[in-house]
């Protein structure tokens, strides 16, 4: 028998905008029928949708009103929901390579010291994770990542900081992420990453895709420096490994 | 080759066109003009594509002057002072500069952005299909920053048609239409009550990212935080002090407040024209509404070409005519402001 799936909630985002929500809350299980009905939405395409936009609990599908009503859409995307089976299956690896710590990682002996240990500990539970791209969002190739170990579940930074580095690689609430570009953030900060996921004139220019897999591996700081210049000329410096 | 240098320029003006769609997955932003309506006028004046990147300028001033050859342009959106050596330029209209001749352009009245399209277009490399301007993704063309002075913007010399002026319908102050949600649920049906019953402005701060409004404080039933999802043009989101921000071409792909409702789509250009300051009201409409409306303006839009007036001789001196006692038919017949004949 297959397994019943509850009927996501259609919610309009104005009148070219669908979200469709399958949790209010950051649910691997919801994120995992979020990029399921993307798929199936990109193997069975719906006349008159524009772009979709998976985030960890929602797919927002963007359509143009003249060519499709909002209750039309809705139907369809119904009827492929209920035929959207969530699987881990196919997803890509990537291996990321982090510098933590010292000038790279400016919050990682403060995280450390909020949750009673070391910084090499708090750097062996972080490499040790597997995570998944749950959503990228808010500026190019921010991803957000799902399977952050429970120990390292922290609240965010009471005071955000308004400028963070490319590269960065950190921690909020239940999230991790790999930040692309510098920016805001309101995130702890463990350390870098020479990946760009996020390069102009460099093919692919968006390395990663909602659901891809991640396994982060720790590189001191001088391969770090190293890999940031190889790959500002363009290597990609992540390497796709067995999923 | 002909160029039009910038001359002068305040903050704000950045080339713009229809935008980057289709890349919001990978959290790059569409971008493009704030006024879709305003660009595509200008654009059918010269003759070029509706959705042409052309020059949104800003509330300030700015000046151009033609180098290498003739330069044919348009302006439209907000209504401004402009001459070209001291011939008025009236708005919703073309007009040529020759070779060495500088237009001037005033700060905007009754709106904010003024789009100024050039004939053949701007010359540039797309990126994502998109000529428009996204600083923090390093994109856009032939910058990747708003314009400056000394900034050059490349195109073909001018053809030499004859100028036109375009009719539109006439501008309404009418309450900015929302449909209520996505997380509309995150609010007491009192709170929902306040934000249409109150009058709101649109902050100085405001920018193509945002508009935060100013009005009454929104609260929410059960905190501010939700899990991020996806926004468009026109959400309204409610962060923790209360006061809405409206989400523009330049917004996060995804973010974290909840939104009480958006702005639909027919009327989101008006939107983005209301100045800092003036008071304005929303309307809450119903899906079909909106929908109905969606396909109205996407018929304005096809119009354009068929709206296209000759530019008659308004050499008729409007002082002139005050001075005689005229006054009161000369000034309901033609506007002033923008030359143009009023449309009923």
């Amino acid at each position: 028998m297959p397994e019943t799936l509850s009927p996501p909630r259609l919610l309009p985002s104005g009148d070219a905008a669908i979200t469709v929500e399958f949790s209010r809350t950051i649910d691997d299980a919801a994120n995992r029928r979020v990029l399921a009905l993307d798929r199936i939405i990109a193997a069975e395409p719906i006349a008159g949708t524009t772009e979709t936009v998976p985030t960890y609990r929602s797919l927002l599908v963007h359509y143009d009103p003249v060519e499709i009503g909002f209750d039309a859409l809705g139907e369809q995307l119904l009827a492929r929901a209920a035929k959207a089976l969530p699987t881990a299956a196919g997803t890509r690896r990537w291996r990321i390579p982090v510098a933590y710590g010292g000038e790279n990682g400016i919050d990682l002996e403060d995280v450390a010291k909020a949750l009673n240990t070391t910084p090499d500990d708090i750097v062996a539970r972080h490499v040790a994770g597997d995570y998944r791209v749950a959503m990228i969002g808010f500026t190019p190739g921010w991803s957000y990542l799902s399977g952050l170990e429970k120990s390292l579940h922290m609240p965010r930074r009471k005071d955000p900081r308004l400028l963070t580095p490319a590269g960065t690689i950190s921690i909020g609430g239940i999230q991790t992420g790999v930040q692309c570009l510098a920016g805001p953030s309101g995130w702890h900060l463990l350390g870098r990453t020479a990946v760009r996921t996020y390069q102009l004139h460099r093919d692919p220019i968006f390395l990663l895709e909602p659901g891809d897999a991640i396994t982060f591996t720790a590189v001191d700081a001088k391969t770090f420096a190293e890999q940031d210049r190889a790959a500002e000329a363009g290597e990609l410096i992540a390497e796709q490994v067995a999923p | 080759m002909s160029k039009l240098v910038v001359t002068s320029i305040g903050p704000a003006s950045s080339v713009q066109d229809a935008g980057r769609p289709g890349s919001q997955r990978y959290g790059l932003v569409p971008s493009g003009a704030m006024d879709r309506l305003a660009l595509a006028a200008a654009n059918t004046l010269v003759g070029n594509e509706l959705f042409a990147a052309a020059v949104e300028i800003g509330p300030f001033g700015a000046a151009f002057t033609a180098r290498g050859g003739a330069v044919r342009i348009a302006l439209a959106g907000a209504a401004r002072n402009a001459d070209i050596g001291g011939r008025p330029v009236a708005s919703h209209s073309s007009a040529t500069l020759a070779d060495g001749e500088t237009l001037n352009l005033g700060f905007a009245r009754g709106g904010s952005f003024s789009y100024l399209a050039i004939e053949h277009g701007i010359a540039g490399e797309p990126m994502f299909g998109s000529l428009s301007v996204n600083a923090r993704a390093g994109l856009g063309s032939p910058y990747t920053r708003p314009l400056q002075s000394g900034d050059e913007l490349t195109t073909q010399p001018a053809s030499g048609t004859a100028e036109r002026r375009i009719e539109l319908p006439p501008a309404t102050d009418a309450p900015i239409r929302v449909l209520f949600g996505p997380q509309d649920d995150e609010f007491a049906e009192d709170a929902k009550q306040l934000f249409l019953d109150s009058e709101w402005k649109i902050s100085a701060t405001s920018d193509r990212m945002g508009y935060r409004l100013e009005g009454p404080v929104i609260k929410h039933l059960d905190g501010h935080n939700i899990v991020s999802d996806g926004t468009v043009n026109g959400s309204i989101q409610v962060p923790g002090n209360g006061q809405p921000i409206v989400l523009m071409p330049d917004r996060g792909t995804s973010g974290g407040y909840p939104k009480i409702a958006t702005v639909i789509s027919a009327d989101f250009g008006r939107f983005a024209q209301i100045s800092a300051g003036r008071p304005f009201r929303f309307k809450a409409v119903t899906m079909a509404e909106a929908q109905a409306e969606a396909i109205r303006f996407r018929q304005l839009l096809n119009s354009l070409p068929d709206r296209l007036r000759a530019i008659e001789d308004f050499s008729l001196n409007i002082e002139a005519l005050r001075d005689a006692n005229v006054a009161g038919q000369a000034v309901s017949a033609v506007d002033a402001a923008t030359w143009q004949v009023a449309v009923p």
